[in-house]
């Protein structure tokens, strides 16, 4: 009990600190993060496509970018 | 209590002071011709997605997806005669954005032959901390109906569910990372409905004789993944992944991605990628059972098997520039080519002479191709 007490004081102190907190990385600063390059999904319907490819050949899924069904067996 | 009382204050003090709004998706459609070609397996087809946002609030997505199969697969070769098939998956989703908090449905329809799939999928994302930070999580269920080509009596159920949760942070002026969890659960009819397993059968001429698969009713899987890009001094952009995977089926999986993208002049976007992927077996994976009925479930798909793919890939793209059209602000012609080369560990080629169990192991590998035009409006 007074380990969870003490985990929830510093969550709380964490966000706390967040709620008042001014972003490291400036709105002006962020001309290379909002290049078109840096997007993680920059064509979703190319992305989806080859999320697709992976999913049906491999035992793992998950953790990626989209959604949908389909069997594509064999 | 009164701490916890504080730390949910804290969050949806968050969410009302809330100004700087975050942005919906931008309003553009795309039409991609898709070819994969390997392993006597040839599936291509067109994919169309069409966005547009309506009023300051909304953006609606329509994506209409075929896929045209022709499979001579291992598989097939071994059980069964070559077969086409078309699949088609219809999809429709809204997404609706408040301050900085963006809620998704998305709405999904598949139809083949012997596989119809339903799946409806909710998410909700919150830009937090300056914008530094976004939170993420969704929901899919998916309701699955498994049937078999020649047999109008036979009709499965099979239903997923995923929980999924993210968080994308920007760590520096150059540097953005995101790590995703998500867990999905199955349950009901899980095996392929034609493939078989192999057992020791001394009584065949091969050796070897086929008996149908049989699969557990049910499957938790859970993925984390780690991923983060990092812009160059020369305008370009480094990538980097790395996925694990673990379920109960006994398979555990993890997933190496690493990318460049580097524009060239005005008009040119550069891609290339490399992935590696290794995964064990299944528990209840076997190339050869020692009898029939050898233990209470059985696989011999390959999928389940334990093999290593390696995937390199190329992509370009060319910004057109916007010279006087009316209804589009620009647009982007695109061709991607990946190649992916399979290794299996433990699953035998069968079409190869060999003595029972020995027969040489099988690999393969594919050719994917993705061309398309984007626009913009």
């Amino acid at each position: 009990m007074k380990k969870l007490t003490m985990l929830i004081a510093m969550l709380t102190l964490m966000l706390l600190s967040g709620c008042s907190m001014t972003p490291w990385v400036k709105p002006y600063e962020r001309a290379n993060l909002s290049d078109p390059i840096m997007n993680f999904n920059r064509d979703p319907v190319s992305s989806a496509y080859m999320h697709h490819v992976f999913e049906t050949r491999e035992g793992a899924r998950g953790a990626g970018i989209t959604s949908g069904g389909g069997c594509g067996c064999n | 209590m009164k701490i916890s009382l504080l730390v949910w204050l804290c969050l949806l003090s968050f969410c009302l002071s809330s100004v700087q709004a975050a942005v919906l998706p931008e309003d553009r459609a795309d039409a991609l011709y898709h070819s994969y070609d390997g392993g006597g397996v040839e599936i291509s087809g067109p994919s169309i997605l069409v966005r547009k946002s309506f009023g300051e609030s909304f953006s609606a997505s329509v994506n209409q997806y075929t896929d045209n199969v022709t499979s001579a697969s291992i598989d097939v070769l071994v059980s069964a005669s070559k077969y086409t098939e078309e699949r088609d998956e219809s999809s429709i989703g809204l997404d609706y954005l408040r301050n900085k908090t963006t809620m998704s449905l998305n709405l999904s329809n598949s139809v083949e032959s012997d596989f119809d799939a339903e799946t409806v999928s909710l998410s909700i994302s919150q830009d937090m901390f300056g914008d530094l930070t976004t939170v993420s999580m969704g929901f899919s269920q998916g309701d699955n109906v498994v049937g078999r080509n020649g047999d109008d009596s036979f009709s499965e159920q099979a239903d997923s569910r995923s929980y999924r949760l993210g968080l994308s942070q920007i760590m520096s002026k150059n540097l953005i990372m995101s790590l995703a969890l998500e867990t999905i659960t199955d349950e009901g009819y899980l095996n392929n409905p034609y493939r078989s397993v192999r057992f020791f059968d001394a009584s065949t001429p091969a050796q070897y004789s086929f008996q149908p698969e049989v699969y557990p009713g049910t499957r938790t899987s859970t993925a984390v993944a780690l991923r983060g890009r990092y812009f160059l001094a020369h305008r370009a952009a480094l990538n980097a992944g790395v996925r694990q995977f673990t379920d109960n089926w006994g398979i555990d999986a993890t997933t190496l991605e690493l990318g460049y993208t580097w524009p060239y002049q005005e008009n040119w976007i550069f891609e290339t990628s490399i992935r590696y992927y290794q995964q064990d077996r299944a528990d209840f994976y076997s190339d050869l059972f020692p009898f029939q009925n050898a233990q209470n479930f059985l696989a011999r798909d390959k999928e389940l098997s334990t093999f290593t793919s390696l995937t390199v890939g190329f992509g370009l793209s060319y910004e057109l520039d916007n010279s006087g059209w009316e209804f589009f602000r620009r647009g982007s012609l695109n061709f991607h080519l990946d190649n992916i080369q399979f290794d299996y560990d433990d699953f035998r080629d069968l079409t190869e002479a060999g003595s029972v169990g020995e027969e040489p192991l099988y690999s393969f590998d594919a050719n994917v191709i993705r061309a398309f035009a984007s626009v913009w409006f």
